[in-house]
């Protein structure tokens, strides 16, 4: 039987999640003795090459480039997970979602504290940049998401145990350690 | 402002526990509690700044900037939108120059939205500067707003006042009572005292046995025995205890203490005063919502007839009885009608419910045994001692003695109040009220049952449909979950306190569902998950309002399942809904670019 095939990417995310993910330390060479991994940062393959099983999502869509990535894996993974908090809820940079996006595009660009300088007052408007989101959404106000791992980052024990029972099919482990938060 | 802020501090003794009335009496005077006043009332209370900051921005009706010289609160209950309130709402965004929520560039006009004011059978309706506008039309709104630019005062602005003692000189209010059906109970004649001196003539607990035999159930919405409720309250062992008597009315469509105060003040007073002796206090709080403001003045003029009359004061009725009665006045927030959080109210903090146990009878106002009574309550009372439980317990039915107050109002000929017994049939009450074409009845407000035809048969009483008296009737051209449904969930958004994590984030959620729904990318997964979501309302919040928070979603979920039904899709079972056009369009519209799709 062909290994199962992963796929991981990073939306509006700050990387610990995928962090986390490589915290399994050596568990990782039981990993890929398990798994294949496909498009994902951790092997670098840019683009779906086959069908996958699983897909990790990092990061909610905070612009149109998240939100194109997403579908995508919707469509080429079989079983899509929500990994960590900002990929459930939107996280931290959910926090803008309460400010108008005008707003918080002026502050960046024109009237914040990091703009040295900006004279022309020029806002990024080129047609190769993703075009930025109202507020940030969770993964599953876009696609629909099959589980969610909480936590920031979800604990490297979360993931391995998550990603162990979906390739067996074994029931999933989760003692208290390893989703308390505190 | 020192000398302003400091005499309304010496007015009420320095008492952090009167800091409600101090911020009201600031608010009186200038307009607003702004950071220095807050500073010279945390000073003179000896209180820490953010102490004061809290109550004050807890409440809908305290400010801390100006809200206009005139400052309009327009009621947007779902029935007072019924009833034409967008047409009013625009009319006044329209002659005022100023959106909802703003006050006008010359600082003149303020308009601002706010929950039921307790007059859904005259709706539209509006408070400003405190005076009660009912049936309100954009006609009106013109002239009222001309009026207000020449300079007017408010309450000259009122041309023709309501029946009854709506047009006693210390009320002056435009408000109609409405009252549709006399029982023989409450809403009939009474004199002043004719209960308390029965109760005066017996031991306190005999007045408790007396209440206990009558069977009589709390009208506030939880139907608890009150006897029982007295009888724990004297075997808690306290220093003093205390009667607080609830006129918060906050449950979108009830009304009735509107007209137990303006027409029956002693009444409600007199059950104070037996309460008070039955369970040994010696002073009373009546705890007004501001909406009924207007009437203070009146309310605080009946006391002191009251206490002229000796029914109140020192050695009431030459019996050794000492006890009086102040009214606490609220500010708008209806959380404060649960009872321990009317409680932390009347102690001048944020009406944030508490804990229980310790159950208000034993560690209440003042940490001091406490009785809380809703007013209708403490009116039935005084006809119990008066007449006897024998004859109270000959009205109702079995496990539901006595006559009700209920509040109708919606889609029907004749709003108002009406009093009936227990045990009378949903359909009964639709005929009285002249409703003909009626799609759905809510039955105890928001956080009530919403009953379709099917059920009309059904009683109102503990036993079947429990109520604390709002009716609200919606006819078969409205949209129950658009017009009713997201109408109460913003309701209770608006009032949660915030204490809890499921009801202060729940509700936006399930409205947004909702609204998902409502624009036709629901699924049959999001029935599911407000089914879900309703039920861990009801476990996982601390009071009533959380608990109660999810029902107009969960109640017509299962009396209207069609309704949901038709709107969601069929064709899938996934749609998030998500229209990446309407996500970047303002992004794309303020750097300059064309959406590229
Ligand atoms: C959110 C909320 C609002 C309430 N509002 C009122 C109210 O406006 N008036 C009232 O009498 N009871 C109200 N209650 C019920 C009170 O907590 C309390 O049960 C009642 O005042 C007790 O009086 P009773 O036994 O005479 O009914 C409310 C409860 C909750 C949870
Ligand atoms: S959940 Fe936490 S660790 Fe993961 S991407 Fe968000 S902020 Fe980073
Ligand atoms: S349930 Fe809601 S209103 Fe009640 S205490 Fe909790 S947060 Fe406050």
């Amino acid at each position: 039987m062909s290994k199962p095939i992963v796929a991981t990417t990073s939306l509006a995310g700050c990387f610990g999640c995928h962090m986390s993910l490589l915290d399994i330390d050596e568990r990782i060479l039981e990993l890929i003795e398990l798994v294949e991994f496909n498009k994902s940062p951790v092997d670098d393959i840019k683009v779906f090459t086959k069908q996958c099983d699983i897909g990790l999502i990092e990061g909610g869509c905070c612009n149109s480039e998240n939100v194109h990535v997403l579908k995508e894996f919707r469509k080429n993974c079989k079983i899509l997970v929500s990994l960590g908090e900002c990929a459930i809820m939107g996280g931290l940079p959910a926090l803008r979602n309460g400010i108008p996006v005008k707003e918080c595009l002026q502050e960046a660009y024109l009237d914040g504290p990091t703009v040295i300088e900006n004279s022309g007052k020029i806002l990024p408007n080129d047609d190769e940049l993703p075009m930025i989101l109202d507020k940030v959404y969770p993964c599953h106000e876009i696609v629909k998401i099959d589980y969610y791992l909480p936590g920031c980052a979800p604990r490297a024990d979360l993931i391995w145990n998550a990603l162990i029972a979906l390739v067996t099919g074994d029931e999933l482990k989760l003692p208290y350690e390893v989703v308390k938060f505190d | 402002m020192r000398n302003a802020v400091q005499n309304i501090l010496k007015k009420f003794g320095n008492d952090r526990g009167r800091l409600m009335d101090i911020l009201k009496g600031v608010q009186s005077e200038l307009g607003f509690v702004n950071e220095e006043a807050k500073k010279l009332i945390a000073e003179g209370l000896d209180m820490s700044y953010v102490d004061v900051e809290q109550t004050l921005s807890f409440y809908h009706f305290f400010t801390d900037s100006s809200r206009g010289k005139y400052t309009v609160y327009l009621n947007n209950s779902a029935v007072a939108e019924m009833m034409g309130r967008s047409d009013v709402a625009a009319a006044f965004e329209r002659e005022a120059g100023c959106k909802f929520g703003s006050v006008t560039e010359d600082g003149l006009i303020g308009l601002y939205d706010t929950s039921c004011i307790g007059m859904n059978d005259q709706e539209p309706a509006a408070i400003i500067n405190g005076k009660v506008f009912t049936n309100l039309t954009s006609y009106d709104v013109k002239d009222l707003v001309a009026a207000m630019r020449s300079g007017k005062v408010v309450s000259d602005l009122i041309t023709k006042y309501g029946d009854g003692k709506n047009s006693d000189g210390l009320i002056k209010a435009m408000v109609a009572n409405n009252i549709r059906k006399s029982g023989d109970v409450l809403l009939t004649s009474h004199k002043a005292g004719e209960g308390m001196v029965k109760a005066l003539d017996m031991e306190p607990a005999e007045v408790v046995d007396i209440v206990k035999a009558s069977y009589l159930r709390g009208r506030g919405g939880a139907g608890f025995p009150t006897g029982l409720k007295w009888d724990f309250c004297r075997k808690s062992n306290g220093e003093v205890n205390f009667v607080l008597c609830n006129c918060d009315e906050g449950e979108p469509g009830t009304f009735k203490e509107r007209i137990l105060l303006t027409e029956y003040p002693e009444l409600v007073f007199e059950g104070m005063i037996i309460a008070g002796y039955a369970i040994e206090a010696q002073e009373g709080i009546l705890y007004l919502r501001e909406e009924y403001e207007y009437m203070l003045a009146y309310l605080e003029a009946v006391l002191k007839g009251m206490r002229e009359n000796n029914l109140l004061g020192e050695n009431i009725l030459g019996k050794g009885f000492n006890y009086d009665i102040r009214i606490q006045l609220g500010a708008g927030a209806y959380v404060c009608g649960e009872e321990s959080a009317l409680i932390e109210s009347c102690e001048g903090k944020r009406g944030e419910p508490r804990n229980r146990p310790p159950f208000p009878v034993q560690k209440g106002y003042m940490q001091q045994p406490s009785v809380v009574n809703n007013a209708e309550t403490l009116a039935s009372v005084v006809k119990i001692l008066k007449n006897g439980a024998d004859w109270y317990t000959m009205r109702g039915s079995r496990e539901s003695t006595g006559t009700k107050l209920l509040s109708v109002s919606g889609d029907c000929k004749y709003p108002g109040v009406y009093e009936i017994e227990w045990g009378i049939r949903v359909r009964d009450i639709l005929d009285m009220a002249g409703a003909d074409d009626v799609q759905a009845v809510q039955v105890g407000g928001p956080s009530g049952e919403c009953i379709g035809p099917k059920e009309f048969k059904r009683t109102i009483c503990f036993e079947d449909l429990p109520t604390g008296g709002s009716i609200i009737i919606i006819g078969n051209k409205r949209n129950l979950i658009k017009d009713v449904v997201l109408n109460f969930i913003d309701f209770f958004i608006e009032e949660s306190c915030g204490s809890c994590a499921p009801c202060r984030t729940l509700p936006p959620i399930m409205k947004n569902r909702l609204e998902k729904i409502l624009n036709g990318h629901g699924v049959m997964q999001d029935v599911k998950d407000l089914e879900q979501w309703g039920a861990k309302m009801k476990m996982a919040n601390r009071c009533g309002l959380g608990q109660t928070a999810a029902n107009p979603i969960l109640s017509t979920i299962r009396n209207f399942r069609e309704k949901y039904e038709e709107l969601i899709r069929k064709d899938v079972d996934f749609d998030s809904g998500f229209d990446l056009a309407a996500a970047v369009a303002d992004s794309c519209e303020y750097v300059g670019r064309k959406p590229n799709l």
